[in-house]
């Protein structure tokens, strides 16, 4: 028995016993639906040894769907706590984890995959090639990040969930002040998917310079293809340093090193730096995809082209430079003195300029359009305001002075929820809806669609702007309760009942989902939305190989100028084509480091050896295995594009 | 698989090219990974506490010994690439081995170095100097153990299948990761070792 005590639960509740229950009989549920259905074979066959972008992406997508409603649930539990002065729902130790898995979860487990899920699925339609440059490698970063996730999700039922913030600041998040495994889950959870988010971002890197289409020259590139090369670059570079960061984090929990620590020469403050050179590019890894997807719905439904290509790449190359230059801003009253903040007050106040140059961009595409109002444009028209209310009150925080007043206050919460859920989650509903037909064959009913679209906007301003008023007024964020005296109440319950309304449209979305599949047409051809780019062009559900023949390109919106100039195209005759094999092994990989990194989390040295030699087994046998693809016979090319309605 | 004859071996097929490519993002991606143990190196080189600074532990002998066996290996896997280009697998074989051979001595005489730091009281426990010191050396260390592992199973398929346009991508992406390896090295030699010494 002494053997399993550590995987007890170190603070226990009745809702965590009955999270236990309900985990366990879901898995129960799965498995022995599986096998009764007999669907174990179709399932490892077709989705768990896919090397297909369009699956993977599908993948993704319902890991960030399912992830949003466990971050979303936290964020209930929250406001629900708070809604109330001295409310005795959670206690400190239970807020402060619930917090902490909040941020977690949804930054890298719910945002991460939803946009690395869309780049998935677009990239390869936009740029008309048949996969990305490494299809395996894709695979692979999927189960990485999927075994991370369901790692970090665990912790709440086995051992403890992280308790330190969703930023981990030491020593805070050293042994001393976090004795539970829980940071241990955080170092190792996050480390897992970052190496998975890091082969992505190598992968598209490759994909979006060798593999456009003929005669897509960069500056032809849709804009959601740019913003995802941008976001690449940015991952590339900025994701190593949260590998140190996060090895190092782990040597002072796991093997008594001395990095963060306090005594010994440790320096806490390295922990922050790291943290965020790395965390804030991250926060542009999430935007600028999202900003891509409004491109692209805005110049569809504005019926007309985006209205500043130049200027638009240009602003995200601006950014992206400036997003490693800005990082000391989370913590201006840290101590690094007046001449320091001064600077990184001037970066970050600066990135305002290239990201207005966006916002401008996109009224001037609204601008003499021909504006159809369909749910993706209603989320891309709420998004402009509100996004834009988050990017102001972003200034303000910038300015390192003022920022004393309202550092570490709801204030600061408030903004940074009205600029990511504005910017990111909206761009990513709307890509979801924008893509769906493309992904599912039937379009999404668009009534549902709009009430929930106006439900989540108008939710999101009533549970976050009372938050500005009360951090104004001084209410500190992380705090689990606060007086009767302070006048907070008021605030906090206009903002449980907005948390309330985000779920209601959220629960929407998830009807809208089950409506339509049940009650859509399927009749409505490869182009239901009008739209411009390559994606477009092929048919619905996309062949396997995307493309039947490679397109032709000479304009940044190839589709539209087939559609109302007559240019061709598709030209030549169909051939053989060639495809990756499917391979089991990046599967195989993805469970190997979840239980590599749950030993290591309770310190159990001798599986972690077993698993450290078993994924380096995976990779030798890759290494030797002769793998060099497959060909599609012309004659089954021929017959899929028959089947589809003909031949392009 | 399309064969561009014009081209080497190892950059004969698209999926070669694409291959290379993406080898040299992940090299873009190894430079931030080292670039940030510098960076915390530098924040944290003074932060002996009660243990020892750089000065009382290195040892010039066996450093000078490490850098001359990674550079000439980082010069014999150029040879063993020359000699591929030039279509002689033998040579290729030989230069590729007496790499790995240069490897291993050097693997030997940096776990004989960190022996010596533990045993003269700088563990990775003893100070945030130490920890940062071990820490960068043995990513270096646990990136060149990797490579003699990788490099051999490259070396047997080139020695079963000859050089094709796969064996041969595989080899010249190795001694692109093995140079790259050289070169954190000279780093680690200027700026751990030699400003240490100073």
């Amino acid at each position: 028995m002494e053997f399993f005590e550590r995987f007890a639960v170190p603070h226990p509740s009745p809702a965590i016993y009955a999270s236990m229950v309900a985990i366990g009989l879901t898995v129960i549920a799965i498995f022995a639906g599986l096998t009764y259905f007999k669907k174990w074979g179709f399932l490892w066959r077709e989705w768990l040894t896919t090397v297909d972008h369009k699956r993977i992406g599908i993948m993704y997508l319902i890991s960030a769907i399912l992830m949003l409603f466990r971050g979303g649930a936290d964020a209930i539990m929250m406001r629900a706590q708070l809604a109330a002065p001295e409310n005795k729902l959670l206690d400190a130790q239970h807020y402060n984890e619930i917090f902490s898995t909040h941020g977690v979860v949804m930054i890298l487990f719910m945002a991460m995959p939803f946009i690395i899920g869309l780049m998935n699925f677009v990239i390869p339609l936009q740029i008309g090639a048949r996969d990305v440059a490494f299809p395996r490698l894709n695979a692979l970063s999927f189960w990485l990040f999927f075994a991370g996730a369901m790692l970090f999700n665990i912790s709440f039922v086995v051992g403890g969930s992280p308790d330190a913030g969703w930023t981990s600041y030491f020593p805070l998040a050293g042994n001393d002040f976090s004795q539970s495994v829980g940071t241990n889950y955080y170092m190792i959870a996050i480390q897992i998917a970052g190496l998975g988010t890091l082969m992505t971002g190598i992968n598209f890197l490759a994909t979006i310079l060798k593999m456009r289409a003929p005669g897509m020259t960069l500056m032809k590139m849709p804009m959601f293809t740019w913003s995802a090369f941008i976001a690449n670059i940015i991952i590339v570079f900025a994701f190593p340093v949260l590998t140190v960061a996060l090895a190092m984090g782990t040597l002072d929990r796991l093997f008594g090193a001395n990095f963060f620590t306090s005594n010994n020469g440790g320096m806490d403050m390295l922990w922050a730096n790291l943290f965020w050179v790395w965390g804030h590019p991250e926060v542009y890894i999430l935007i600028l995809p999202a900003f891509g997807i409004y491109s692209e719905v805005i110049s569809t439904f504005a019926r007309r082209n985006l209205y500043g290509y130049k200027s638009m790449v240009g602003s995200m190359v601006i950014i992206s430079v400036l997003s490693f230059v800005v990082w000391v801003h989370h913590f201006f009253t840290m101590g690094q003195g007046a001449f320091v903040n001064s600077i990184f007050s001037i970066t970050t106040m600066a990135i305002a300029v290239p990201t207005g140059v966006k916002i401008f961009n996109w009224l001037f595409t609204l601008h003499k359009g021909k504006i159809v109002i369909t749910t993706p444009m209603l989320y891309s028209l709420l998004f402009i305001p509100l996004f834009t209310i988050g990017g102001v009150t972003g200034v303000m925080l910038g300015m390192s002075a003022a920022d004393y007043q309202y550092h570490n206050t709801m204030f600061l919460v408030a903004h940074f929820h009205m600029v990511i859920i504005p910017g990111v989650v909206f761009a990513m509903l709307a890509g979801l809806t924008y893509y769906w037909p493309k992904m599912f064959g039937f379009m999404l009913n668009e009534r549902i669609g709009k009430w929930s679209a106006w439900t989540i906007g108008i939710s999101t301003l009533v549970a976050f702007m009372p938050m500005f008023f009360s951090g104004l007024d001084g209410q500190a964020r992380r705090m689990y309760t606060y007086s009767e005296a302070s006048g907070f109440a008021i605030w906090n319950m206009i903002s449980f009942i907005g948390a309330a309304g985000l779920a209601v449209g959220f629960a929407l979305i998830v009807y809208n989902i089950y409506y339509s599949f049940r009650y859509a047409s399927r009749d409505i051809g490869s182009d239901p939305w009008d739209a411009r780019t390559l994606e477009w062009s092929t048919h619905t559900p996309v062949p396997e190989y995307n493309f039947a023949k490679i397109p032709q390109i000479d304009s940044v919106e190839p589709f539209w100028d087939q559609k109302k100039h007559g240019k061709k195209l598709f030209e030549g005759e169909l051939e053989k084509i060639h495809m990756p094999n499917n391979s089991g092994i990046p599967f195989i990989m993805g469970i190997l480091f979840f239980l590599w990194g749950f030993s290591f989390i309770f310190a159990m040295w001798i599986p972690v050896i077993i698993f450290t030699l078993a994924i380096f087994g995976c990779m030798a046998y890759q290494s030797f295995e002769k793998d060099h693809g497959r060909y599609i016979p012309l004659e089954e090319v021929e017959e899929t594009e028959n089947k589809l309605g003909g031949n392009r | 698989m399309k064969i561009d004859h014009s081209l080497p071996l190892e950059y004969s097929t698209e999926q070669n090219r694409l291959k290379i490519l993406g080898f040299w993002i992940f090299l873009g991606a190894e430079i931030m990974l080292f670039a940030t143990l510098f960076a915390s190196y530098f924040v944290l080189v003074n932060g002996t506490g009660n243990g020892p600074s750089g000065a009382e532990i290195f040892e010039i002998t066996p450093v000078l010994a490490e850098t001359i066996l990674l550079l000439t290996s980082s010069f014999t896997i150029g040879l063993a690439i020359h000699a591929m280009r030039l279509g002689n697998k033998k040579a290729m074989l030989v230069f590729f081995g007496i790499t790995l051979v240069l490897g291993l001595a050097f693997l030997g005489v940096e776990i004989y170095e960190f022996v010596h730091y533990v045993h003269v009281g700088a563990g990775l426990q003893t100070s945030a100097f130490t920890a940062i010191l071990l820490t960068t050396l043995g990513t270096h260390g646990a990136h060149v153990t990797f490579g003699l592992f990788w490099g051999l199973f490259i070396l047997l398929q080139v020695k079963k299948n000859g050089l094709t346009p796969e064996t041969t991508n595989k080899s010249f992406i190795f001694s692109l990761y093995w140079h790259f390896l050289d070169v954190v090295w000279i780093f680690i030699f200027s700026f751990v070792y030699l400003k240490g010494m100073m």
